[in-house]
Parts: C-alpha cells; sequence; structure tokens
C-alpha cells in the first residue's frame, strides 16, 4: 500500500508528522484534556485517556467551556500539544485555540479519506494536504 | 460612558490591504496603526492575535467593542508553567499569548474579570497557602491597575454588567455567552481567554459567527412533551438540548408555566456544557424573534426535536453517572453563582437546622451579592447552619474540593459535568432542596 493524499483547506499554514488519534465525538479542553499530561479525561469521551501530545489529532470540532484554547495553551506551554490538528467542524473555541497552539491545521477533508484514518496510522499535515502513510511490514505486524 | 456598539453599525473605512497573514482579515489605518506599534507592543500583539485568530474564523474585518468579559487571573497554576510570579510575564503568555515581557497598556474597552481561582475571604477554605494568596491578589491587583473591573463572577450581568440589545461584545464564560445572546440579544461569539484580552487592549474582536444577523436565525426547533417549569427541570432540559443539537441555534416552542432568569441561567450553563448552544430563541422570553416563524427567518426547521420523560431520565442517569453510592461529604451550590433568590432561599432551608458533621456545605454567588446577603442576615444564617457562603470563584475554575471530598451534590448539570473530571470526585445532580438535604443527613435520598 502507498501513501494515500488527500487535500483538506488549510487553517493554520505548516509541516507536521504524527500517529493519529482519531477522536469520534468533539473534544473538550476545559475539562476535556489535561494538560500536564495531554490525556483526554471527559467523562464518558470515547477516548478518555488516550493522549493528544504529539498526535495528529482528528476530531469532529471543539466543544464545551471556554477555557477551551486555555487548556490548550497550557499544553503547548508543557510540550503537550498535538503535532497537528484535523477537523470537520470550526467554532470559535477550536479557532482562537489553533491561533494559539499554531501547529499546522486541516479542515474539510474528503469523506473518502476518513475510510483510511484510523488510530495508529502515521499521518503527515502539510501544504493543505493530508498524507497518510503507508504502515510499514514490521510496524503493521 | 462611551456609546455601546451596536449592530448594525456603519462602517466604511476599510483597509484593503492584505492583513500582515496573508489572510482575510483586512484592517482599518487605526487599526493597521494598532498591529504596527504606535500604540506599543501589547496593543500590536494583541492585534496580530486577532488577526491569526480571525483569519481562521474566516471573518473579513473586526468590529469594534466596548463590552469584553474575560479571565486573567492568575495563580500557580499559570506560574507554575513560566516559573515567575510576574503579573506582567504572565498576562503577556496567557492573556495576550506573548513570549515576550510586552509593555501592557490599560484596557482600551469598558473590561471585566468573571470567575476567578480564589475567594478573597476563604480563601484558607480552599486549601489555599498564604503564599499562593498573596500570588493570586497580586495577579488580581495588575489586572485592576490596567483598568479592568473585578467583578469575578461568571454571571457579570447579575452585578451590573447587562449589556444592551445588539451590542457587539466580547464575552467568554460559557454559561454567560447564552444568557446574553438570549436573553438579552446581546452579540458575542464563546471568546476566549487570550481573544479577550486581546479586545480589552483594542477594542475589536473579529467580525464572525454570532455578531452577524444571518447567524442569528434558528435552523432547529425543540418542543417538549412534558412540563419544564422547576429549576431542575430547565437544568436538565437544557443538558439533552445541548448533547442533541451541538451547536445548533434552536428555536424553543411551547413552554408552558413560569420562566424566570434564574431558570434560565441553568439552562444556558446545561446546555453549553453538554453541547455549544450560544443562542437559543424562546418567542415571548427571549430579546429577538418574537415568533416561532421569525427565529426560523420563515424556513422550515432542519430538523425538530422533541423532550419526553425518556430523555428527562436519561439526562439525570447520566448526570448522577459517577457516583458509585449514596454517601455524600460535600454539597455544592451556586453553579453559575447564584442570584440573590437562590441565597435567601438556602437560608431558608437551613434556617435553625444543622449540617451534618463531616459534610461541607458551600453556596456560591458574587462577592457584590455576597455583601448583600450579609447585611440581610442570610449569610449568618447559613453559617449557624454550618455551611459558609463563597464567592469569586467555584470549584471546578479553582480546582478545590473540601480537604477528604469524595462524593459530591449539586444542583447544578454545569457543575456535576466538570468537576468529576476535573478533581476526581463523584457527583449527585437532583433538585437544591434535595442537595440541602444530603447536607443534613449525609445522604443522597433523592
Amino acid at each position: 500500500m502507498s501513501d494515500q493524499v488527500f487535500p483538506a483547506k488549510e487553517l493554520v499554514a505548516g509541516t507536521a508528522t504524527g500517529p493519529v488519534l482519531l477522536c469520534t465525538s468533539e473534544i473538550p479542553g476545559w475539562g476535556g484534556i489535561d494538560p500536564k499530561t495531554g490525556n483526554i479525561v471527559e467523562v464518558g469521551h470515547p477516548q478518555r485517556g488516550r493522549s493528544i501530545a504529539g498526535a495528529v489529532l482528528v476530531i469532529p470540532g471543539a466543544k464545551g467551556a471556554s477555557g477551551w484554547s486555555g487548556q490548550f495553551h497550557i499544553a503547548k506551554l508543557l510540550g503537550n500539544a498535538p503535532a497537528a490538528v484535523v477537523t470537520r467542524n470550526l467554532n470559535t473555541k477550536l479557532a482562537l485555540g489553533l491561533a494559539v497552539i499554531g501547529v499546522p491545521a486541516l479542515m474539510g477533508l474528503p469523506e473518502e479519506a476518513y475510510a483510511s484514518l484510523h488510530d495508529g496510522a502515521v499521518a503527515t499535515v502539510s501544504d493543505g494536504t493530508l498524507t497518510i502513510h503507508a504502515v510499514p511490514a514490521a510496524a503493521a505486524g | 460612558m462611551t456609546t455601546p456598539t451596536l449592530a448594525p453599525e456603519a462602517f466604511d473605512a476599510l483597509d484593503r490591504r492584505p492583513s500582515a497573514t496573508g489572510g482575510s482579515v483586512r484592517l482599518t489605518d487605526e487599526e493597521r496603526a494598532m498591529a504596527d506599534g504606535a500604540q506599543g507592543d501589547a496593543v500590536a500583539a494583541a492585534m496580530d492575535l486577532l488577526v491569526r485568530y480571525g483569519d481562521i474564523l474566516g471573518a473579513d474585518r473586526l468590529v469594534p467593542t466596548d463590552n469584553v468579559c474575560g479571565a486573567s487571573i492568575y495563580g500557580p497554576r499559570h506560574s507554575r508553567v513560566l516559573d515567575t510570579t510576574d503579573p506582567v510575564r504572565l498576562f503577556s503568555e496567557f492573556s495576550i499569548d506573548s513570549p515576550d515581557r510586552l509593555d501592557i497598556t490599560p484596557a482600551r474597552a469598558h473590561s471585566c474579570q468573571l470567575i476567578g481561582p480564589r475567594d478573597h475571604l476563604n480563601w484558607e477554605l480552599q486549601g489555599l497557602s498564604a503564599a499562593t494568596n498573596e500570588e493570586i491578589t497580586r495577579s488580581e491587583e495588575y489586572l485592576a491597575s490596567i483598568g479592568v473591573s473585578i467583578l469575578n463572577t461568571c454571571t457579570p450581568y447579575q452585578v451590573g454588567n447587562v449589556p444592551m440589545r445588539g451590542e457587539h461584545c466580547a464575552w467568554m464564560e460559557s454559561s454567560a455567552v447564552p444568557y446574553i445572546n438570549s436573553l438579552l440579544g446581546a452579540r458575542t461569539n464563546t471568546e476566549g481567554r487570550e481573544s479577550t484580552a486581546a479586545a480589552m487592549l483594542t477594542g475589536r474582536i473579529p467580525y464572525a459567527g454570532l455578531h452577524l444577523t444571518e447567524n442569528r436565525y434558528a435552523t432547529h426547533l425543540v418542543t417538549t412533551d412534558i412540563p419544564v417549569e422547576t429549576m431542575f427541570d430547565w437544568s436538565v432540559f437544557g443538558y439533552w438540548m445541548g448533547w442533541h443539537l451541538r451547536d445548533q441555534v434552536p428555536v424553543v416552542d411551547g413552554i408552558r408555566g413560569p420562566v424566570d432568569p434564574i431558570a434560565l441561567k441553568q439552562f444556558g450553563a446545561a446546555v453549553n456544557s453538554s453541547g455549544d448552544v450560544e443562542l437559543y430563541h424562546m418567542p415571548g422570553v427571549t430579546a429577538e424573534a418574537q415568533t416561532v416563524e421569525q427565529a426560523l427567518r420563515g424556513r422550515a426547521p432542519e430538523a425538530a426535536l422533541r423532550f419526553t420523560r425518556a430523555d428527562f431520565d436519561a439526562v439525570v442517569e447520566h448526570l448522577n453517572s459517577t457516583a458509585t453510592g449514596d454517601d455524600i461529604d460535600f454539597v455544592m451550590i451556586g453553579c453559575p453563582h447564584a442570584n440573590l433568590d437562590q441565597v435567601r432561599e438556602v437560608a431558608r432551608l437551613l434556617d435553625g437546622k444543622r449540617i451534618k458533621d463531616g459534610v461541607t456545605f458551600w453556596i456560591f454567588t458574587p462577592s457584590a451579592l455576597r455583601e448583600v446577603a450579609r447585611r440581610s442576615g442570610w449569610v449568618d444564617t447559613i453559617e449557624r447552619a454550618g455551611g459558609k457562603v463563597m464567592a469569586d470563584t467555584c470549584p471546578a475554575i479553582g480546582q478545590f474540593v473540601p480537604r477528604g471530598a469524595r462524593r459530591f451534590a449539586t444542583d447544578s448539570a454545569k457543575q456535576v459535568h466538570y468537576l468529576p473530571p476535573i478533581m476526581g470526585v463523584e457527583g449527585r445532580f437532583g433538585s437544591t432542596a434535595a442537595c440541602v438535604d444530603a447536607a443534613l443527613t449525609g445522604r443522597w435520598a433523592a
């Protein structure tokens, strides 16, 4: 299998690579992540206990209290920001959070890309594209 | 007092040059000068943040605002990260998103501080050290020195900041945003710490989202099969609505029975905890649409939702799902901050009674209202029963619970949503009377 490249709208420019963390529910900031670890802590969140740190964070969007950017701001300073963000939806919480953490970000990925996106895949966000890297045989085993 | 900035406003002098980042926000000459440093490096950094933020939002310009509510009081949670308690450095990094120690200029817009990390009278009960208390005092005094009113409440609208209909505001605080958008008809998006601080210094905020009339129409119709009457009903209804609507604008039809500002304060907190409903219409109650048709702009709703008894029960069950038992050692009332009627009601319920040993009872209210409650005798009544009237903060924001607390009870959907993940306690959620009863018996019986 070769790398798959998908175009999307660039929200924040830049290039970053990391393991995909596919969130199946909107992610809250305040009361949603622990900035000291990067872990998702919201009660009932499907990805609770997973860490956003260094991940290509794929989310439906941001939700919850207006401390969203503040929590991600602290996470950034503690080295626990995601490497990149890919979102379906954009609201002011996410827009401000992205402005503050400054990592590459995309929106409006084509639907077929989601079929190939799964936890553990390695992806690169760059120049308005998402590349899902082919899994090396050793890692796939 | 300057004239509030009302929508729609005349705004002709747009600078057509591309903005500094090559994005979509165009600045006026005055704004361009601010961005270029004509009013100092802090205003320039604030303008830079607003442009970065506005570009991501797809805003084509900024809008003047003269009513800003933010959160820029800092304690150890922030100072530890930077290893400094210098309030200027903390404000520069966490409020303006600048790694430099900026020369902060006084707030240009009317600005106030929302809920903060500490009760200025009862900080020892929060478990804070004298050093931490002093650090927070220093941060608060600094904020006041640049012209920010220290209201220290999530409900500025209860203590004097009541925006006008159509007024462009820059507020954060998820419970206050639906309140001023809906009940008062003011215009704000859910802002954050950095955008509100930037708005304080510049008097600007991106012109996007709910600042534009076209985005304020309802897309979803919500009705209810069951009566929604008590404050508890409204909290449950709100939590259910947020869960299903996420960030849509609903019009709520068919509400019979009493609606009061306290119920809608709790409703807004709930709807913006489970979801992100920043504006709702309730014809006859809220400020803008007078009919369902008006709210929907004469269109058919994208979806219609009906609130049922089963929905009600499911929300109550979910909000009690962290509790593994019925022993209660902490009761928290006042999220969002209680208004005077709520404090009086709690005093009435506790009058002549005694809170069970081993149970901590705290009711939170704005400090300005605590003073009125004190003069009215209610603080004394609550304290004689063994409770405490707290102000300026709350457990979720200040990140504190009484020492050893394991399971708390609250009448707030928002607090029971947030406190378990933030503080690792279990939560019970019920009516105010059920919570007071739990304080008296140490048991959850609802």
